[in-house]
């Protein structure tokens, strides 16, 4: 059956992309991150999911077969 | 003070890809349901750890993280009780010592562990009273979120019903209790991954874990308790007084420690269910345990900025407040979502806020595929149309009564959903009088499993009279200041609780004795029914032992079940 490490690797790193790319676009946004403590937390936060959804892609069994076979 | 806000595309866009992959996972699963045991049972293919984080993520409901991150605002650290003690030891037993009855039988589901054990009526009881609990249940989870999507994000009540409906209703018609599974645990991660900067950044703006007691001292001491009662969790029980529960240890222990946590973990099929889909007996027995683990942790995500709120409540300069409700007080449960407003900018927000919408969704599929399973097996099967001689046929008989029982089940939540809107009073009666079930229960099935003395007619009867007990204390009994006959005292008064949380415990308490000692005199007086070869696997004593010989050391539940005791043991102290 699916491994479900599969599509939830897929999901985070697509969405942690897409904050990671909205974070850099938003660098020097002082009104966007006063709220946030003056952090450019859509960055950190998307990094941090991007970095886990590329983990768990490489965890999944269908990515590490592939992996195997080169 | 307006306390709306509105997100901008960027969360929208988060938001959508996440219903995507949710809408995917089920999809793609779709091919794997030829039979009604892959939709009903997920195939009993699961890994551990999938089953495992599915079996949290399922009680993580939006009423759940709602609530609790309220319940810190309101009790402090010892909301936690609800998550270590009120929950790992019955996590613990249930692994250890229920899982392999639950697994090992031929059961599908708790009330068929009934049938097999006991007999057929028990089992209907035990059946009917379930399959309406979880459609409402669902249904009034619904309507929480409907109506807070409304009121804060400005969203049209109708429209976020009936779509997010629809949305757990597709994926769970595509690929069953397998979708319902992996999306549980997709949902897990979002819920952490979402809500961890807003638990970071709260902390931070109040100073961290020191700043934050700081604050609190004076302002605990306003409400007439000692300075640190909200950053400690049993050293102000020895009185019911001295803690803003208002029970003492002996009632967080026996009513909370005991009766309501093993009356909900090791009896409820919703949370049991996930298990019962492991792959093997082994993994099967370390479901619960691989749960436990992230569930001692979660306190820390949700509970802790709950209290922060409490200093930021109190602080001008930060500008926080809570919604207010028509009676003019503040809506505790929408703390959490205050929160994510007050320090998430657009993008993480998107993702805060899909993470409330997760937490929604795998509650509302735990109750659906339950539903479903209790309902095609435990009624229809058994009232409607049994099991005929041609296996394939009846397989795939029952995947096709599955897929239509999942759209009736829906259906009925959210006309539940439209009732509760209409009626909530009557919908809050009933889910108080649906929490009542699970405590006799335990009585009849931990009886069931460890005496092999207790007879059908008995657990009948002790389950019965237990729920009657249950709605008569209810009905007899109130918290102090109660306004409306919900909270109880429908009756007649004859005994006032100091807080609502001490008549719950009682409640429960007087359930549960009732049902154990009706069942054992009973048995008792009445002869056996069963003879101890038609136990076997369904009673301790006539089961033989397992053997774990073949499973590496650290991979044994008996090892895993240690280390989850020793990190209990460790947070109680560390938060005493």
């Amino acid at each position: 059956m699916l491994d479900i490490r599969l599509p939830i690797g897929l999901m985070f790193s697509v969405v942690g992309l897409i904050i990671t790319i909205y974070g850099l676009a938003t660098i020097g946004d002082v009104e966007l991150y006063e709220r946030s403590l003056n952090v450019n937390v859509n960055l950190i936060s998307g990094l941090g999911t991007l970095a886990f959804g590329l983990i768990m892609l490489l965890l999944s069994e269908p990515v590490r077969k592939k992996l195997r076979k080169k | 003070m307006d306390t709306t806000f509105a997100l901008r595309g960027i969360d929208y866009l988060i938001m959508a890809v996440y219903f995507l992959f949710v809408l995917g996972v089920g999809w793609a699963l779709k091919k794997y349901m030829k039979n009604a045991t892959a939709f009903l049972e997920a195939g009993r293919a699961m890994p551990a750890w999938v089953a495992g984080l599915a079996f949290i993520s399922t009680n993580l409901g939006a009423l759940e993280v709602m609530g609790m991150t309220g319940s810190g605002l309101k009790y402090g650290m010892l909301t936690t009780h609800f998550y270590w003690i009120g929950a790992i030891p019955a996590m613990i037993f249930l692994a250890l010592f229920m899982m392999r009855f639950y697994y090992g039988s031929k059961a599908r589901s708790v009330p068929e562990y009934l049938k097999l054990r006991y007999n057929e009526k028990t089992r209907a009881l035990n059946a009917f009273l379930f399959a309406l609990m979880t459609v409402l249940a669902s249904g009034i989870s619904m309507y929480a979120l409907a109506i807070l999507l409304e009121n804060v994000l400005g969203w049209n009540f109708n429209v976020s019903l009936l779509a997010s409906a629809a949305i757990v209703l597709a994926y769970t018609y595509l690929g069953g209790l397998s979708s319902a599974i992996y999306n549980e645990v997709l949902q897990f991660f979002i819920i952490i991954i979402g809500l961890l900067p807003m638990t970071i950044l709260v902390m931070s703006d109040v100073g961290g874990w020191g700043g934050m007691q700081e604050s609190l001292a004076p302002i605990v001491e306003g409400k007439g308790f000692a300075a640190d009662t909200w950053t400690t969790t049993w050293k102000y029980t020895s009185s019911s007084a001295t803690n803003p529960l208002g029970v003492e240890w002996f009632g967080i222990l026996a009513g909370l420690g005991f009766v309501l946590s093993f009356g909900y973990w090791c009896t409820n099929f919703l949370i049991v269910q996930r298990a019962m889909a492991a792959e093997s007996m082994t993994a099967a027995r370390k479901v619960p345990l691989i749960g436990a683990i992230p569930k001692m942790f979660i306190p820390f995500l949700i509970i802790v900025p709950g209290i922060a709120a409490l200093v930021l409540l109190n602080d001008p300069s930060k500008n926080f407040v809570l919604p207010l409700n028509a009676a003019g007080e503040p809506i505790y449960d929408y703390t959490i979502i205050m929160l994510l407003k007050q320090y998430l900018p657009a993008g993480v927000l998107g993702l805060g806020v899909t993470a409330l919408l997760a937490s929604f969704m795998s509650g509302m599929a735990g109750n659906v595929s339950a539903f479903n399973t209790v309902w095609t097996y435990d009624i229809y099967q058994s009232y409607i149309r049994p099991a005929t001689d041609d296996h394939e046929a009846d397989e795939k008989h029952y995947l096709k009564v599955g897929r239509i029982t999942t759209i009736v089940g829906v259906l009925v939540s959210i006309a539940a959903a439209y009732i509760a809107s209409k009626f909530g009073n009557i919908m809050d009666f009933l889910q108080t009088v649906f929490s009542m079930i699970n405590a006799p229960l335990f009585a009849v099935i931990f009886l069931g499993m460890f005496w092999k003395r207790s007879t059908g007619n008995a657990a009948f009867i002790g389950l019965l009279m237990g729920f009657l007990v249950a709605l008569a204390h209810h009905g007899l009994t109130q918290p102090e200041g109660a306004t409306t006959l919900v909270k109880g005292g429908w009756i007649g008064v004859i005994h006032t609780y100091p807080v609502e949380m001490a008549q719950n415990f009682w409640t429960a308490i007087f359930a549960f004795s009732t049902a154990a000692l009706l069942t054992v005199v009973i048995s008792l007086l009445s002869r056996r029914d069963k003879t101890d070869s038609d136990l076997n696997g369904l009673v301790y004593s006539m089961t033989p032992k397992l053997d774990d010989s073949g499973v590496l050391w650290y991979q044994r539940p008996w090892f895993l079940a240690l280390i989850v005791g020793i990190i209990m043991v460790v947070l109680s102290i560390l938060f005493w």
